[in-house]
């Protein structure tokens, strides 16, 4: 066995199943006696629901029932939960609408589920879905943030007027007008982030099931099965969780987008229940397109207050944020404490204020996307400061450095909650900048300019918080969750491991690095660590996989129950040794006692610990088992530098990502084979957003860009290669040292894209442009200012 | 209900299926070979790609009558009985160029025809236009292009012509 531990690139363990075709997703598993559910949606934004005529449907060849909205409410079941409340500046609560699971009186987003057909087939279920008679009076409606908050615009929700969902604000405001009023200059920048589909390539799936006994099993596409089986449990069927098993198997891909509890798992599981037979529900592109939580849509105004050197002194930002139609699980959280709290970035700006409107619109809910909140903080800042180096005619690499926090002045505070443990933003810029060969730009542009491109570099220099922590302070601040992970190492008597996680893989490949995590700590090889994720009937109650939270917040509740194992393991070797326990070391996977070569190895003490024939009985339980919870002090804070170099075609606008660089601090790398890609997949992802993916809905909230014929994914051919580097400033709280990879490169790379085109298009008058930057945009910009190119 | 008669990974199956049934729906459904997956409903995802009769299909672009006769491999059929893994699966997992495995036996099924189909050499620009077909999102493609790469002289038995431009 060659080294397996932290920091070797061993390849993963999951892979073989994958690789065969023997994932086991939800979409693959079929239950005996299964039958079928197709969900009638909305194919409107906005109307009144008058009535539903489900005669001539539950009529249909193969059906064995059809369900309402009604049917639902007259069973007591609840609406969706949403699990963040924000306050507004008044101190008053966040408007909360109901959500139900199928719609009632109105729907609200083209997408809404209105019916459930269940039959013994899918096609039987499809084509009775067909005969629903749907009585609408459609209504206006509205789709953009910003005409939301007209006056006079449709009401999404009756009752809660303005479409406001809250009015929020953070930072010192006082502070900030000051420093505005005796500034030297003042930049601003109005800019939008692009609403994404988060486009997990496994549609969502469930499977509902319920036992003679009443004992139900949901399978589902989830990232965090607790906190389903707690949310839908309680808040939804109010089927009490001891009697509800929530499975989240092989995942394909989430981002996001399977955080949240969404209708079809309780409507699957509710109608299991009412008959009897595993009810399966499938999602095809279209219906994830218009179901599940999409990303990002955000309008934002912010201005930077600067002294004469280019010192930032004050940062004022004001946000309107798409909640969509209903608040999602997380919805509410986003643009507030995982964005607006983020808008220090790197920078010491000593004042910041930041308020976030919410406003409820005719479109599919906004949660989560990879990033969540925090590329939109990194997106505004890394524009921002590019535009003032453009205004004010500052050097965009030295505006940086000069307002840089240094790295002696960790722990930093910023004025906008967070505390920052550690990090070092100049070592990345260097790093990045030496890599992509910044200081050889000019002539690539040149050499460019002959071939009939324009190139251009970008820099962005993001942070990003991952692990949302401590449980104490999010609930202070509205959480209704804890922020915990949970592990149960079990050592088996033979000396091997099952490990029980609370994380969720879905593509991180979790089998494999907390598999060496174990293997470091006990001195045992990755094949003897089994990892078990993603089943409530299995593992202590833990918070599942989101914010890039695994490994920091996961790994360390493994290394707390490590600890403890190794605890115990010493008291069985001191026994055995006839030593004291405080003479007994733990390495390499041996119990030695100090200064000897008496000594037993890790199985051995396994084997005594279930076979206690010679064992401190009287003083020790048998057994080699423990569990432990982990509830972080604080947040981890990831930084780094992105440098992306773009060409861009002037006969036709098409612009081409030629290099990109991410050199990004992520604390200690357990696989660095892992850690670059999902650098890759994230930078893949926010090249995507900045060049090619729109979520686009026509003005009363029709999707328009609703299958992969129009929302335009990245592809093979659309992405550069990338060249990934690490810096490793540990984190200062956690066992590991380690602060998270998971949405580094969809956070850092958006604004380094847009960058990079700004600066490809610097002769010809652009200050900014709007994500996605199409060829579309760009050739019409060079065309409004090719009279005043050909006069030159 | 009309049959089909198909030879899958090498064994002979005779099917009743509906008119419009598509061959993935006979895959996955009628003969339990899930490891072929449905990502989309318009054909551009790619993660359905098998093989029919050498070709590489997406197999929810065609229906299940079309496939009479036909000699069709998915990716339970790559590997030998022996579990060794076919040169591209082994490069998948050599270079990580799989994340969540979703996409993972279309990519796999359409790497290998790409690569058959080219024993002159492939350039990356030439595999990242080969790989058009089949959407990842969790690798932004790197580590697949690199896999696909390593698979060439794997499976031509020779080293990748310098020139192949």
């Amino acid at each position: 066995m060659g080294f397996e531990g932290i920091g070797a690139a061993v390849k993963r363990k999951e892979d073989a199943r994958f690789l065969a075709g023997r994932g086991n997703y939800v979409d693959d598993i079929n239950r005996p006696g299964q039958v079928y559910a197709y969900i009638k949606r909305s194919d409107r934004p906005h109307a009144r629901l008058k009535g539903i005529d489900t005669r001539k449907a539950a009529a249909a060849p193969g059906v064995l029932a059809v369900y309402t909205g009604a049917d639902l409410a007259a069973d007591g079941v609840g609406g969706l939960p949403c699990g963040w409340q924000i306050h507004n500046k008044d101190g008053s609560p966040m408007a909360e609408p109901p959500h139900p699971v199928l719609a009632v009186g109105k729907v609200r987003h083209v997408g809404d589920p209105v019916a459930v057909v269940i039959a013994e087939t899918k096609q039987q279920a499809k084509d009775a879905a067909e005969l629903l008679e749907i009585d609408y009076e459609d209504l206006p409606g509205v789709a953009a943030s910003t005409d939301a908050i007209k006056p006079g615009a449709p009401l999404v929700h009756d009752d809660v007027p303005g479409n406001i969902c809250y009015d929020w604000h953070i930072g010192d405001k006082a502070a900030v007008d000051a420093a505005f009023a005796r500034a030297k200059h003042v930049v601003k920048l109005e800019l939008t982030n692009n609403r994404l589909v988060p486009n997990a390539m496994e549609p969502r799936a469930a499977i509902g099931e319920c036992d003679v006994t009443g004992n139900y099993t949901l399978y589902t596409t989830s990232q965090n099965p607790h906190v389903i089986r707690l949310l839908m449990g309680a808040f939804v069927l109010h089927i009490p969780e001891h009697q509800l098993r929530v499975i989240a198997p092989d995942v394909g891909g989430g981002f996001g987008s399977k955080i949240y509890h969404y209708a079809e798992e309780a409507i699957v599981t509710w109608a299991a229940g009412k008959l009897r037979r595993p009810v399966k529900w499938t999602a095809e592109r279209s219906e994830s397109f218009i179901s599940d939580a999409q990303g990002r849509d955000h309008v934002t105004t912010a201005e930077m207050a600067l002294d004469e050197q280019g010192n930032f002194l004050a940062l004022r930002v004001s946000t309107l944020a798409n909640m969509g139609a209903y608040l999602s699980t997380f919805a509410t959280s986003i643009p507030t404490y995982l964005y607006a709290t983020l808008l220090a970035g790197v920078y010491k700006t000593p004042a910041i204020y930041a308020e976030v409107k919410a406003v409820f619109t005719n479109t599919v809910p906004v949660d989560a996307y990879r990033g969540a909140g925090r590329p939109e903080a990194a997106y505004l800042l890394e524009r921002l400061v590019d535009v003032i180096a453009h205004d004010l005619g500052f050097d965009r690499i030295e505006l940086r450095r000069k307002n840089f926090i240094p790295p002696d002045a960790f722990p930093y505070q910023t004025p906008v909650a967070l505390q920052y443990d550690s990090g070092n933003y100049q070592v990345t810029l260097e790093k990045a900048l030496q890599a992509a060969d910044f200081a050889g730009f000019e002539e690539r542009r040149r050499q460019a300019r002959a071939r009939g491109k324009l190139r251009g570099i970008g820099v962005s220099t993001y942070l990003e918080a991952c692990g949302i922590a401590p449980s104490a302070v999010a609930g202070a601040l509205g959480a209704r969750a804890g922020l915990y992970e949970v592990a149960n190492v079990r050592v088996n008597p033979t000396g091997d491991v099952t490990v029980f996680t609370g994380a969720h893989s879905h593509g991180q490949g979790h089998e494999t690095t907390f598999a060496q995590v174990v293997a470091e700590r006990l001195g045992i090889s990755i094949a003897q660590v089994d990892v078990v994720h993603g089943d409530t009937g299995r593992i202590p109650f833990g918070m599942g996989t989101y914010g890039s939270r695994s490994l920091a917040v996961g790994g360390s509740a493994i290394v707390k129950a490590l600890d403890k194992i190794i605890a115990k393991g010493k008291r069985i070797a001191a026994h055995l040794l006839e030593a004291s326990v405080d003479d007994i070391e733990f390495k390499d996977g041996k119990f030695t006692v100090a200064g000897t070569d008496k000594s037993k190895t890790f199985a051995e003490i396994a084997l005594t610990a279930y076979v206690p024939h010679n064992y401190p009985i009287e003083e020790l339980e048998p057994g080699l088992e423990e569990t432990a919870f982990y509830d972080p002090k604080n947040f981890t804070f990831p930084g780094g530098c992105h440098v992306c170099e773009v060409e861009i075609d002037i006969e036709t606008g098409t612009p081409k990502v030629v290099n990109f660089v991410a050199v990004d601090d992520i604390g200690r790398v357990i696989n660095p084979m892992i850690v670059e890609g999902q650098v890759h997949g994230g930078v893949a992802q926010g090249i995507g957003q900045a060049l090619l993916e729109h979520a686009v809905y026509d003005s009363q909230g029709q999707l328009l860009s609703g299958s992969y014929m129009d929302y335009v994914m990245p592809r093979a051919d659309n992405l550069p290669s990338i060249h990934v580097g690490t810096e490793s400033t540990l984190c200062t709280h956690n066992p590991l040292g380690v602060k998270g990879v998971g949405e580094v490169g969809a956070i850092g790379s958006p604004p380094a894209v847009i960058n990079a085109i700004v600066d490809a298009l610097r002769d010809y008058g652009v200050r900014h442009i709007d994500m996605p930057a199409t060829a579309e945009k760009i050739w019409s910009i060079i065309q409004a200012h090719q009279p005043r190119m050909a006069a030159e | 209900m009309p049959q089909v008669t198909l030879t899958v990974n090498g064994k002979r199956h005779t099917v009743e299926v509906e008119g419009r049934t598509l061959l993935v729906e006979l895959l996955r459904e009628k003969l339990g070979l899930t490891g072929t997956h449905v990502g989309c409903d318009t054909s551009q995802c790619g993660a359905c790609v098998v093989h029919v009769n050498g070709d590489s299909v997406k197999s929810c672009t065609m229906l299940a009558l079309q496939a009479d006769g036909a000699s069709v491999t998915t990716i339970e059929g790559l590997a030998k009985p022996d579990g060794t893994l076919h040169p591209m699966q082994e490069m998948f997992r050599e270079h990580h160029a799989l994340q969540c495995g979703f996409c993972t036996p279309g990519m796999v099924m359409s790497a290998i025809d790409l690569v058959n189909k080219h024993p002159e050499g492939l350039t990356e620009a030439q595999i990242r236009e080969g790989l058009e077909g089949n959407l990842c999102r969790c690798t932004g493609y790197h580590n697949i292009v690199k896999a696909v790469a390593a698979a060439w002289p794997l499976m031509h038995g020779k080293t990748m012509p310098a020139a192949a431009e």
